[in-house]
């Protein structure tokens, strides 16, 4: 088979620590691959770097073939992204911020208008198209980030934490979405989420990064092999401990909550 | 690559078309400058300068400033963009970072360009007057320059700003000298050296001098040096402000 996405040896320095530190796997291409991790281990910074808004300090991406760093449109072109936080420009309508999307993707003007309504439809947002986004509730605006990041057919699809903050009815029903467009157009699914649950029913292949390296990956069956467990879940704390880290802390931050409360009441 | 212009372009505008407050708000300041230093310095101005009338001199300086201050604003607007997410959606187009550079500016221009030519015409509500048709399309001319240079400057400067904190410092310490010390308010004559120089270094002198020139026939340089100093800082800030957005990261 072969890799859609490709990272040989990416390493993130900033100023006083190193976020990734060499790291390197293959997406294969049709699959769902499950990037998992505690808070600051590194996944954000690496999804960053794979979707070009982050220059690596060294390595290589390979997106579709292309070079990420020397063929930038050309991967860009390759993938979809649905960010972990909002991005979506509030002011404008649903359809307006699709067709936003769709011409600077540079979707042929003749086939803009079905795509969108065929990318909202799959989301059911269709008939709230001509609604500002500041009205959307929290479900409705990760649906039409969704929609968005399929208007240009993407090969690959970068979903970071979709269905943090939403009711277990539109996770559901945003899994049922992406696994349909798994299925159905083969498209590869590249996604991070905390909810174990969800990473264990939904994907193919699972890399575990802490502390910027990839500690463990491989299928599900493979990794509670390895680790002598019954679940993700449990492996997935076996793995990165249960200490609970902070939100941008990267390597050597990590720090033990109640150390954290005896220092803050000291001051 | 002309359309991803225009809709870059077309953003900006609905959002200005769509925040009346905004839109309203800012003629406030140009009215109270207009009418407080108009109507209180008039008459000063007309015993000093031998009999010329102030709204004369004023009207062009007024109108640049509403330039001015509507075009650095919507280039800060990319600081906005930045902190509600929606920039990382532009920048993982596939499209160049000198397209974004373009449409951005275009779209801030044409919008510091309205609100000129709102103040323009509330100008003539208060008695100014433009001496011919032709004068009024040098006016644009000089007008659109002005826009284009504080555009790419905000668009310039919001790019190397994670958020909003800078604001005030980039408002009192740059972008209120540039307006005071331009001569918008004040000829430029028998300055003290100090405010000399700095008016002298001051682009948007430039802009103010050619407009008043082409509007009402007063100008301190000639008209097509004003034009080829303004003309040639637009440029030079569109090339830096491109540089550095092909460098922005998310």
């Amino acid at each position: 088979m072969q890799n859609i996405l490709s990272v040989q040896s990416l390493t993130k320095k900033f100023e006083d620590f190193t976020a990734v530190k060499g790291i390197s796997f293959n997406v294969e291409t049709g699959s769902i691959f499950a990037f998992l991790g505690p808070n600051g281990a590194g996944k954000s910074t690496t999804i960053k770097m794979l979707t070009t808004v982050l220059k690596p300090t060294s390595g290589e991406i390979r997106i579709n073939g292309f070079n990420a760093l020397k063929e930038q449109d050309n991967a860009r072109a390759s993938f979809g992204i649905v960010f972990q936080d909002h991005s979506l420009d509030e002011e404008l309508t649903a359809y307006e911020n699709m067709e936003y999307h769709a011409v600077i993707y540079k979707v042929p003007r003749k086939e803009r208008e079905d795509r969108i309504r065929q990318a909202l439809e799959i989301v059911g947002l269709w008939e709230r198209r001509k609604d500002y986004v500041k009205k959307y509730s929290g479900g409705m605006k990760r649906r039409l980030e969704i929609a968005r990041s399929l208007v240009h057919y993407p090969k690959i699809l970068f979903l970071d934490e979709p269905t943090v903050g939403l009711d277990p009815q539109t996770r559901k029903s945003i899994w049922t979405h992406i696994k349909n467009l798994n299925e159905e157009r083969g498209m590869t699914i590249f996604l991070t989420t905390h909810y174990m649950d969800e990473a264990e029913e939904i994907a193919d292949e699972i890399a575990i990064i802490d502390h910027g390296k990839i500690i463990e990956s491989g299928t599900l069956e493979k990794i509670k092999e390895n680790t002598g467990t019954e679940s993700l879940e449990e492996a997935f704390l076996k793995l990165t401990g249960r200490d609970i880290r902070d939100e941008n802390g990267g390597g050597g931050n990590k720090r033990r909550f109640m150390r954290g409360m005896g220092r803050r009441s000291r001051n | 690559m002309i359309e991803v212009i225009y809709i870059l372009w077309l953003r900006q505008l609905k959002h200005y078309w769509r925040s009346k407050a905004r839109l309203i708000g800012s003629l406030g300041q140009p009215l109270l400058f207009m009418v407080a230093f108009g109507f209180g310095f008039g008459p000063m101005y007309t015993k000093a300068s031998g009999g010329a009338n102030y709204m004369d001199f004023l009207a062009p300086g007024i109108i640049s400033m509403s330039i001015l201050f509507t075009a650095v604003f919507s280039g800060l607007e990319v600081i906005w963009d930045r902190q509600f997410g929606f920039l990382k959606e532009t920048l993982v187009a596939p499209i160049s970072r000198t397209e974004i550079m373009v449409g951005k500016t275009l779209g801030g221009a044409t919008i510091a360009m309205i609100q000129g030519l709102i103040v323009l015409s509330l100008t003539y509500v208060l008695g100014f007057r433009i001496s011919s048709l032709a004068s009024l399309g040098f006016g644009l001319i000089f007008m659109s320059l002005i826009a284009i240079f504080f555009t790419g400057l905000g668009l310039a400067i919001a790019s190397k700003m994670k958020d909003m904190h800078g604001f005030q410092l980039i408002m009192n310490f740059l972008i209120m000298p540039i307006f005071f010390l331009s001569g918008a308010l004040f000829p430029l004559e028998n300055l003290p050296p100090a405010i000399y120089f700095i008016s002298r270094i001051d682009p948007l002198t430039y802009g103010v001098d050619g407009l008043r020139g082409v509007l009402v026939g007063m100008s301190t340089f000639s008209i097509y040096s004003d034009l080829a100093v303004i003309g040639a800082l637009s440029a030079l800030v569109c090339a830096i402000g491109a540089l550095l957005f092909s460098k922005l990261e998310a």
